[in-house]
């Protein structure tokens, strides 16, 4: 990791929160690490680990007045103490030698500012350009960025511009002033998997053509496979792993990496459950973090001998046979005009009994449509929804109330999806009372605590707030509201995206026990084709609202026929 | 995450709570409503300030710390008849009819010089009669002398020789103790302001509630009260239903006020209802099975109803001002009630004469309450929503 001295040097960093006047929350615990000058160092590690909080530590961007850094910690750069720099100082320095992109670009944009102004006044604040300068440079910035037409788009608002283009317009920001130093936090993790592939590209080759180092920071250890020269994985507010990407990958020495490495479902191999951090800790690791997140033994052992197998057999029975279900959306545009969106067309598939439904596509498919509208959250334009011999998109609400509790949702976001002013005894007994399942509330506090044991969370949660949960947890906890109705049809819509790798290995093989044990049939909707790959026995590909492959998901993976299908799974990062 | 390690678990309101106790700004004006509150039920059962209608006082009679009134052409004895009792102490005793020759100087001028002159002496040497301070014969001044003294007989042991010429916060004009009064006046200040509010609030809530959750027609309906309500200036709008209703009364006022301020909660209620009707908790309530009404005030409400507490706590600020200024305009609370509004507008007569102190009473509880429900309000805005600070 040594060059001459490296350009980004931290040396025991530590920082913590105040969380009121009395209690701090350590959130950086003695982190070292080195950038050197002109090479790519990705800083891996999951929520809470720490990460994020370094990166900003070294903008200066954390709150000041909520935030202590130890006055021990070092952060050099370029040979000179960030620490100890005042705040204009600071402030010259940052845009101009380290600049950053953010996660979100729609939200680090300024809405009501063109780009190419945005670009602009960070070319004359920094540079000391004059505005015709600086807009030639924004032209060529663009251009370089791979923005399409730059001499349109450059006028153009964020709103007009796609995530993508979003995107590319910071990194041109973050490039603009020739910056020694690229942080770059979670950039394409709000983006579709193809693009993502695009920007990590960009990134890389940005990064050779003007000799700048990169600090990348990510939850997903594949990602920077290809574009990292060091990797740090944290965790907890400590550097578990540092090295050389190769050693890190070939040779990973941590548990916890190497757990890192497999939670992730492969392409290649379908193991009978995923590995989770657990089978990777010590002992000691294992009963520190015992009723949190990772304590939850699954009772098998961890890496089963036998794969499993997937896709639709001849004898399964057809359980829910959907027929050209379609949706069109009526918007507003200006004052009086109105625009049709078709975000669902014809689409048809059949699902049997016990087994899954895979549904792949990159955000405005479709996908997510096709799922509330089963649900009846959305009102179906057109097509039929078999079910028990009934049409589920033809009945009155009435009559589609008894089916509710048969067909049931689980949403992405497990932090919005339980209403916050209830406790999870609440959660959970709120579904028996309307469907009055069990005879009195003593017997369905009985059915709730045993779904809690069920699912992995103590009885201890009934009395609690979602609030208090993590996660991970709190997909346990709207599974488990889910369960109380005994439904037959289950539908994850994007239900393990928002979660960390290593959770989201669990909440997977949770939802796997749990089809064994109720037979239950899922319909699980997901960008991610690693995982709906490891989950789903038919995946069906969604494109701008149409299905465009629908095919065992072994065969899909084998021999994709449609043109989108190759392109989402070259995609996919792959690693080792 | 780490581990939850106790059990108890605090909901949202009581971690509010905790926030709420470490502002000692909010626990401040917290204490100072707290007390007006703890008077105002004390007051309304009776316990204290039940005797608030005793005449304890001379009329007028000042603060304490201002002394007592200097004795006399403080009151013209005409006054006197209409009125139970006289200004000062030093006027328990009926006036002496003022002696010819001390109450004015001759004057050489005047016409009328010799005729006076002579009337006088003709007083003088009959005795009986008086003459005015003018000079005029008051052919009446000998029967009121003769009442004053017959009812002196039976009236001096309780108001006469019983009043005070000081109280330590001075007296109305009947002589009322003014901290008493305001206490009482508080009462119905207070109860009106927040029985109104909440009256406002409901209402807002409500039709909020049903305009958000529903949208389309009801939206459209609803909203077209709204515009209706809000494009009339509100005292106007206050003024008419007053007319309208025509009966004064506690009750007359807060449904003056509560009609006319629920636009205000109604526009934030329905603002909240529009955002959290999308969310995915709701939609996750629908896809179990809940009702209209479940989702509305079973899931949403809770998670909107800090907006409805810190509304209704701004409005019972306003509304205390509003009855205030309704009672002023003489549309608030009938004769015989006593509230901060009509103390302040038995002062305005009052201020002329330089009695400035039921004015000062009733001014200073109301902004001291105004002012630690406008903090606290403030307080509790920043702990219920942490993020908007």
């Amino acid at each position: 990791m040594m060059s001459d001295t490296p350009l980004l040097d931290i040396a025991d960093l530590r920082i913590a929160f105040r969380a009121d006047r009395h209690t701090t929350v350590e959130a950086v615990k003695g982190v070292s690490f080195q950038v050197p000058r002109n090479a790519t160092v990705a800083l891996v590690g999951e929520s809470g680990s720490g990460k994020s909080v370094s990166s900003l530590a070294v903008m200066g961007l954390l709150p000041p007045d909520a935030t202590v850094i130890d006055p021990a910690s070092r952060i050099r750069f370029d040979g000179r103490d960030l620490l100890a720099l005042s705040a204009a100082e600071r402030r010259a320095l940052c845009g101009k030698d380290i600049a950053m992109i953010f996660q979100e670009p729609m939200s680090s944009l300024n809405p009501v500012f063109t780009v190419g102004a945005q670009i602009v006044e960070v070319l004359r604040l920094h540079m000391g350009m004059s505005a015709a300068q600086a807009r030639r440079r924004a032209l060529e910035l663009l251009d370089e960025v791979g923005i399409p037409d730059p001499a349109v788009k450059i006028d153009a608002y964020p709103s007009q511009m796609s995530g993508g283009q979003q995107q590319r317009v910071m990194i041109a920001m973050a490039i603009a002033c020739e910056p020694k130093l690229l942080i770059a936090d979670e950039p394409t993790t709000a983006l579709d998997v193809t693009i993502q592939k695009q920007i990590m590209e960009l990134i890389a080759r940005l990064q050779k053509r003007h000799a700048m180092a990169v600090l990348f920071i990510t939850h997903d250890l594949g990602l920077v496979a290809e574009i990292a020269d060091h990797v740090i994985v944290m965790r907890h507010g400590e550097v578990r792993e540092a090295g050389p990407a190769q050693q890190v990958f070939g040779q990973p020495q941590d548990g916890y990496t190497k757990a890192l490495l497999h939670c992730r479902p492969s392409l290649d191999a379908r193991p009978w459950h995923l590995p989770v951090i657990a089978d990777y800790l010590a002992d000691v690791e294992h009963q520190r973090f015992a009723g949190g997140d990772i304590a939850e033994g699954q009772g098998v052992t961890p890496l089963h001998p036998l794969e499993r197998q997937r896709g639709y057999g001849p004898d399964d029975q057809p359980l829910l046979v959907v027929n050209k279900l379609s949706k069109t959306f009526h918007l507003r545009e200006g004052w009086f005009g109105k625009r049709e969106f078709q975000a669902v067309k014809d689409v048809s598939f059949t699902l049997a009994r016990g087994k899954t439904l895979g549904v792949v596509g990159e955000s405005g498919s479709g996908k997510t449509t096709v799922g509330l509208t089963l649900l009846r959250l959305h009102q179906a334009s057109g097509g039929s929804a078999m079910f028990d011999g009934r049409d589920l998109l033809a009945m009155t609400p009435r009559e589609f109330q008894a089916y509710k509790r048969r067909i049931q949702i689980i949403f992405q976001n497990p932090y919005a999806s339980l209403n916050p002013r209830f406790t999870v005894g609440q959660i959970l007994l709120e579904p028996m009372r309307i469907h009055r399942i069990g005879a009195d509330d003593r017997e369905r506090t009985a059915i709730a605590h045993e779904l809690l044991e069920k699912v992995g969370l103590p009885a201890a949660a009934f009395q609690r707030y979602p609030h208090e949960f993590s996660g991970g947890q709190r997909q346990r906890i709207a599974i488990a509201r889910c369960l109380t109705m005994k439904p037959e049809i289950l539908v994850c819509d994007e239900s393990v995206s928002a979660l960390d790798v290593s959770v989201q290995a669990q909440v997977l093989n949770l939802l796997q026990d749990l089809q064994d044990e109720f037979g239950l049939s899922y319909i699980f909707i997901s960008h991610d084709l690693s995982v709906v790959k490891y989950i789903a026995d038919q995946v069906m590909v969604m494109h701008r609202g149409e299905v465009v492959e629908l095919a065992d998901s072994d065969q899909l993976y084998r021999n994709p026929t449609h043109p989108y299908t190759r392109a989402l799974l070259a995609a996919i990062p792959r690693h080792g | 995450m780490t581990a939850i390690v106790h059990n108890v678990s605090p909901g949202l309101w009581r971690l509010a709570w905790r926030r709420l106790r470490a502002d000692r700004v909010a626990m401040a004006s917290l204490a100072v409503v707290a007390a007006f509150l703890l008077m105002l039920v004390l007051s309304a059962s009776g316990l204290i300030v039940a005797d608030w209608e005793q005449e304890v006082g001379v009329n007028y009679a000042p603060p304490g710390f201002v002394g007592a009134a200097q004795p006399p052409p403080a009151e013209p004895a005409q006054a006197a008849p209409t009125q139970p009792m006289q200004a000062a102490p030093a006027q328990a005793v009926p006036p002496q009819p003022m002696q010819a020759t001390q109450a004015l100087p001759d004057n050489p001028f005047d016409p009328l010089a010799d005729d006076i002159r002579a009337l006088r002496a003709q007083l003088a040497a009959g005795g009986a009669g008086a003459i005015d301070m003018y000079g005029v014969t008051d052919p009446l001044a000998g029967d009121l002398a003769q009442l004053r003294g017959a009812r002196g007989d039976t009236s001096a042991a309780h108001a006469g020789a019983g009043r005070l010429a000081t109280l330590p916060f001075g007296a109305d004009k009947w002589g009322h103790d003014i901290i008493k009064k305001t206490i009482k006046g508080g009462e119905t200040s207070i109860v009106v302001g927040l029985v109104a509010a909440l009256l406002a609030v409901s209402l807002g809530s409500l039709f909020g509630a049903l305009s958000g959750y529903f949208g389309g027609v009801v939206d459209d309906l609803f909203n077209w009260f709204y515009s209706i309500f809000t494009a009339i200036p509100s005292v106007l709008m206050i003024l008419a239903v007053a007319a309208v209703l025509q009966q004064k009364g506690v009750a007359t006022i807060v449904l003056i006020l509560g009609l006319t301020g629920w636009t205000g909660p109604y526009r934030l209620i329905r603002a909240e209802y529009i955002k959290h009707k999308a969310r995915e908790y709701v939609l996750a309530a629908d896809a179990i099975g809940a009702s209209h009404w479940r989702k509305m005030f079973t899931h949403i409400f809770p998670n909107v109803s800090h907006v409805a507490l810190v509304q209704m706590s701004i409005l019972v600020v306003g509304f205390i001002k509003a009855e205030v200024i309704l009672s002023f305009l003489g549309f608030g609370v009938p004769v015989g009630v006593v509230s901060w509004g009509s103390m302040l507008n038995e002062a305005q007569n009052e201020l002329i004469l330089g009695r400035w102190w039921q004015l000062t009473a009733a001014a200073v509880a109301m902004a001291l309450l105004v002012t630690a429900f406008s903090l606290f309000t403030d307080a509790l805005r920043d702990a219920l929503d942490p993020k908007v600070k």
